[in-house]
């Protein structure tokens, strides 16, 4: 019998809201995010469209000094950690055994404005003019090497990166870290600062973003006929997992139960999904098998749902394999309908809607949801949160590479 | 602006340390905070400044604000 692993903090930057009761009333009301793009003069591209976080102030939670020598994406990552940790009654806290809290924190993409810059500075000045904090603040485990530098925690320490799933994966890790007694508590989660002129055209290019550049509060539609791409998001999601009895010892307030993971590869294709969704099929009944529950037992599941017209036919066509008739009672939702998609922070920005649907009584809503697609014929909870009481909720992500990861997140019950 | 002046309003920017710190006697690493990254970063931003390139075996020789000012005004 493995060890119990719970929430017990939470911290979030996204394009709806730089805190998590913020976060929280935006999923309530079904707030828009995305926007027309404000970082940088997007008149020459084809999307010109984005969910920037707004705001965002990184001195209120990061020394003034260490700013200035991070990307954008560590700072996300940093100041969502600090808000999780203050959260989890664990900032300036003496009494917990420090090298017994690791940090696992990934980014799908790293420092990619840091890369951008200093590209600059190589072609237009040389070598020599290139910054010495180029390499510490474009590599994506610096988030969490910063993390554990500011909160002295010395446990296991590294990021993951898995593209658009990998916030599931650092959470994933962190948790077999627990049951299997690398650490007691673990600082987990993701982040992201793609707004960039590089990342955006990239994505662009794929054909992978939404062009509806005219009406950009209507442009990420998960499910909907006429989708048309996702929105490129920006952001930060920490969690704070933590051994049930260490939670219980300090009097924590612990938030839910992580139950499950699954993780697959799908071996078919760099961007594609499979058809299908078949890696998204095993990868959520390895989650089920995992938490030891049955699939009619699923009360939520908080979708991957880009927007794009292959994953949510493909991930639609996955949960019918998997929860056949229960497919149709159990509620579905993509809340990047109003996040947009914050690649690798999308996992851990929708394990807290996982949370808050399991908290609050109430499945957060898929907005912009117009025209039913033949393909997508579930409930996708369209356009209003709906009043449900929510034991088990699943959160899927799949990134490109073929990687399909899946927590079960449960109820916490004594 | 002199070139001192100049070079103490580098060293206080490039640092994040206020102005009235970057006095002659003050070390890089032990007074002002400096890592080596950081170091690296005010050599190029003297570069820039005042074109003055800094062989890497004299970073050594330069501890204290003093060695800079020194270096930088005699090499320029």
């Amino acid at each position: 019998m493995h060890r119990r692993v719970v929430i017990t903090g939470m911290g979030a930057v996204t394009p709806i809201g730089n805190s998590i009761p913020e976060f929280y009333d935006a999923l309530k009301d079904g707030k828009n995010g995305i926007g027309p793009i404000t970082k940088f003069d997007s008149s020459e591209y084809k999307c010109r469209i984005a969910g920037e976080v707004k705001d965002f102030m990184p001195e209120e939670r990061i020394e003034k000094k260490d700013i200035r020598r991070m990307d954008l994406f560590t700072q996300y990552a940093l100041y969502a950690a600090d808000m999780a940790i203050e959260d989890a009654g664990l900032k300036e806290n003496g009494d917990i055994d420090k090298e017994r809290v690791g940090v696992i924190v990934g980014s799908g993409i790293g420092g990619i404005l840091t890369f951008e810059r200093q590209t600059a500075t190589l072609y237009e000045k040389g070598p020599r003019k290139v910054s010495p904090f180029f390499i510490p603040m474009y590599i994506a485990d610096i988030s969490p090497g910063r993390i554990a530098i500011v909160h002295g925690f010395k446990g296991p320490n590294y990021a993951v990166t898995s593209a658009c799933s990998t916030s599931n994966h650092a959470i994933g890790d962190s948790f077999r870290q627990i049951q299997y007694g690398s650490a007691d508590v673990m600082i987990t989660g993701g982040s992201e600062a793609t707004v960039s002129k590089m990342a955006v055209s990239g994505f662009m290019n794929m054909q992978a973003l939404s062009t509806r550049n005219d009406e950009p509060e209507k442009a990420s539609r998960p499910f909907d006929l006429d989708r048309d791409g996702f929105i490129m998001a920006e952001g930060g999601g920490i969690l704070v997992l933590e051994e049930l009895e260490h939670a219980k010892a300090r009097g924590a307030h612990i938030y839910a139960e992580v139950g499950g993971l699954g993780n697959t590869g799908d071996a078919y294709h760099i961007t594609a999904p499979a058809p299908g969704g078949e890696g998204a099929v095993r990868a959520i009944n390895i989650a089920l098998e995992d938490a030891g529950i049955k699939p009619d037992e699923v009360d939520y599941i908080n979708a991957h749902g880009t927007s794009t017209q292959f994953n949510d036919k493909n991930e639609t066509a996955a949960i019918k394999t998997v929860f056949g008739e229960h497919a149709y009672k159990l509620s579905v939702s993509s809340t990047k309908s109003m996040t947009g998609h914050l690649l690798g922070a999308a996992g851990a920005v929708e394990a807290i809607a996982c949370i808050f649907a399991i908290n609050e009584g109430l499945v957060p809503p898929t907005i912009n949801y117009e025209n039913p697609d033949p393909e997508c014929d579930l409930d996708y909870t369209p356009n209003k949160a709906v009043a449900k009481e929510v034991n088990i909720a699943i959160s899927n992500t799949f990134g490109f590479g073929g990687h399909n990861s899946v927590i079960l997140f449960k109820k916490y019950y004594n | 602006m002199s070139d001192v002046e100049k070079i103490k309003q580098i060293i206080s920017k490039e640092l994040e340390i206020d102005e009235a710190e970057v006095v002659d006697s003050a070390s890089l690493v032990d007074d002002l905070g400096a890592d080596s990254l950081s170091v690296m970063e005010l050599m190029i931003a003297f570069d820039d400044e005042f074109g003055v390139e800094v062989p890497e075996e004299d970073y050594d020789k330069l501890l204290t604000v003093g060695d800079i000012v020194n270096y930088i005004t005699s090499n320029k």
